[in-house]
């Protein structure tokens, strides 16, 4: 883009060439913590100066699953829980692409589990943004995999019982080679982690500790949005490279932020031309090349 | 477009059904398969991971098979002809994602081996009891493409036709096999690569920025946008109009949905395929499909031996079911009797046309072995009394 036209969309919204503006107003409540992440992809995207053509989303359900109905990308919204098999799919399909999916925790650490550990276990290169706001949203409020022991929701309402995961320590003994957490206030270093986990080789996750206005915050009587958002900030501790088996969060507590790994490890797509020229020698043309970089 | 010579076998090969159906699918052009590991289907999977890495393929062993119709999707929205292959419980996991396969309008190929269920059912042994889940297995409105080949010959033919449909239709499609033909060993002539004809992908030719992933088309089969080459487009599961964008009411969900349904239905001339036999001046006609179609012959040969009129039908395509030529049939015979190893599947639309026009028969049974050709004898016997 030349800096004419950059200083033109500039003028209009900072982000706006990357949003579908047909599709504006957005259906997030005010004071979500979408607005802020969305914003920091799109900003992230712009500061790595990629070829916007080749960069897919990928979404599941949920609130976040809507995300890729707004960014001006390929852009993919699927099932339940089904991200990330299918931007495996389209990964190698198109290993040229960088391939984001950005999805909430209901769908990728409930529904979608499985496929987060055996694709970070399998280390395919892809960009996972996982937007964790404690609650299943969409459908109303309920308990989900990462809600607090304590926090009510609509399914808990005495109060939660189960333990939560711990989300980038799952991530991390899976096999990622980034991990970071973020909180939706954490603008810039978010949008850092965005822009080093898009260009990191190897399948790299994001968490971002993110507010629900309008029924984490509510059911549990924390105020608004807004007050909930200014919390998890103040409230977090950035701790480079911690112990991942002590990042996890509690009710109200202090919440460990920071970049926690980042480490080389052959990908899918290396550990498989590895093994087939090993076996075929020059009779094997290599798949795929490199990891959208070039 | 003719086949890749790279990825042909152009020769006369003695093949199981699951391996003749991946030499099919790589003679088709498949360059992706996700998978996990199911009874009695595997060897497709076998065969496709042994094969690929030569001739540029990728094979996956998914977690699930959730992710496998799910990265399948991933793979040909990347511009890759994909498939999995399963069987009964796999296929029932499938069933989701194959919706999102209908919904985006997604061309891939899902193969059933089919055993008996329910639930874990004989993992061994045939069945054609998921006949039904075929047709309706995923929820919502709409139509699907099966086949069901008899022979390891026609899994190869087939699988190709299955990559066709899926193109030219522009959504998934089904060859819904069993035990019996994927593990019945035969001779298999593959043709040269010259003599296999592709479909090719319709993708549109306007520029980004003017085209949309569901624009309406004479056909109602909109044509694709490629990935990665400016379009910027959005699909998704959700109801939407042309633009691909979620409109979520009562008149979006109409145009959406009957098209859906619409794209098969006008095109059902050209996708059904039935071989009839004997059927002119038949008293009888005996309907089947895969396995059961060569099963029946013996009874069909006695009851010829003994002046019966018999005619015979076999359905290449299973669905959509050939609803016109059994109504036409059902005015010109006294029975109609449907093969199938279940306790009345298709049968029930072969009824339905039927529409008390003629008598009909089931000869089903739970599956774990085919049929016992004197039973189908013995109803043809009891519909011409």
């Amino acid at each position: 883009m030349s800096v004419e036209t950059k200083n033109q969309a500039r003028d209009e919204h900072p982000i706006e060439h990357l949003l579908r503006m047909d599709r504006i107003p957005h259906i997030w409540c005010s004071t979500c913590g979408l607005g802020t992440t969305v914003r920091a992809l799109a900003e992230a995207l712009e500061q790595l100066e990629i070829d916007l053509n080749k960069v897919a989303l990928v979404s599941g359900i949920g609130c976040t699953g809507r995300v890729a109905g707004y960014l001006k990308l390929d852009s993919f919204h699927t099932t339940h829980g089904r991200p990330i098999p299918f931007a495996l799919g389209l990964h190698i399909a198109r290993p040229d692409m960088k391939v984001i999916v950005f999805s909430g925790d209901g769908d990728l650490i409930s529904i979608g589990g499985n496929h987060l550990i055996h694709t970070a276990r399998r280390n395919v290169d892809i960009t996972v943004i996982c937007v964790n706001n404690f609650i299943y949203a969409m459908t109303g409020g309920q308990v989900g995999p990462t809600t607090p022991i304590t926090a009510k929701s609509k399914t808990t309402p005495y109060g939660n019982y189960e333990p939560p995961f711990n989300v980038p320590w799952l991530a991390a003994s899976s096999g990622a080679t980034y991990v970071a957490r973020w909180t939706a206030l954490h603008v810039r270093r978010m949008t850092t982690a965005f822009k080093e986990a898009i260009t990191k080789k190897g399948f790299s996750f994001v968490e971002v500790i993110s507010p629900c206005s309008t029924l984490y915050a509510r059911l549990n009587k924390l105020g608004t949005g807004l007050n909930l958002m200014k919390f998890y900030h103040d409230n977090s501790e950035i701790r480079h490279g911690a112990d991942l088996g002590a990042v996890s969060i509690d009710y109200q507590s202090k919440i460990t932020v920071g970049k926690f790994v980042d480490i080389e490890r052959p990908t899918y797509l290396d550990n498989l031309n590895e093994c087939h020229k090993k076996m075929f020698g020059d009779k094997y043309k290599p798949y795929g090349g490199g990891n959208g970089n070039d | 477009m003719k086949a890749d010579s790279g990825n042909v076998l152009t020769g006369s090969h003695y093949l199981d059904g699951n391996y003749a159906t991946a030499e099919g699918a790589i003679a088709a052009g498949c360059k992706f398969f996700a998978g996990y590991p199911i009874t009695p289907s595997t060897e497709i999977a076998e065969r496709v991971s042994r094969r690929f890495p030569l001739i540029g393929g990728i094979f996956v062993q998914m977690e699930d098979e959730l992710a496998s119709m799910a990265a399948v999707l991933g793979a040909s929205w990347g511009g890759t002809k994909s498939m999995t292959c399963t069987s009964g419980p796999g296929f029932s996991l499938m069933m989701e994602n194959f919706g999102l396969g209908i919904m985006l309008e997604t061309p891939c190929v899902l193969v059933n081996v089919q055993r008996g269920g329910p639930s874990t059912g004989l993992p061994t042994l045939p069945g054609q009891a998921d006949m039904m889940q075929a047709r309706w297995g995923s929820h919502g409105d709409y139509e699907v493409i099966a086949l069901a080949p008899d022979s390891p010959q026609e899994s190869f033919e087939l699988a190709i036709h299955a990559f066709n449909l899926s193109e030219k239709y522009r959504m998934p499609v089904l060859i819904m096999t069993d035990e019996c033909v994927g593990h019945m060993t035969e001779r298999v002539v593959i043709p040269s690569a010259e003599e296999i004809d592709l479909a090719e992908r319709r993708y549109t030719d306007k520029k980004p920025g003017e085209a949309w992933p569901f624009e309406e088309t004479d056909d109602l089969i909109p044509p694709m946008l490629p990935v990665g080459e400016g379009h910027k487009f959005h699909v998704t599961g959700l109801t939407h109009d042309y633009r691909g964008y979620p409109i979520i009411n009562a008149e979006a969900q109409e145009e959406n949905v009957r098209r859906l349904v619409e794209k098969v239905r006008v095109h059902v001339d050209e996708i059904i395929w039935l071989e009839e036999e004997g059927v002119e001046g038949a008293e009888v006609v005996v309907i089947a499909y895969g396995i059961t179609s060569r099963v029946v012959q013996p009874a069909i040969t006695n009851a010829r031996a003994e002046g019966i009129k018999v005619g015979q039908i076999k359905m290449v395509t299973v669905w959509p079911f050939p609803e016109k030529r059994i109504r036409e049939l059902a005015r010109q015979v006294k029975a109609l009797v449907m093969v199938e190893m279940n306790y009345g599947q298709v049968y029930l639309e072969m009824n339905r046309c039927a529409a008390g026009q003629c008598e009909t028969y089931l000869v089903g049974h739970a599956g774990g072995t085919v049929h016992n050709p004197d039973n189908i004898y013995n109803t043809i016997k009891e519909a011409v009394k």
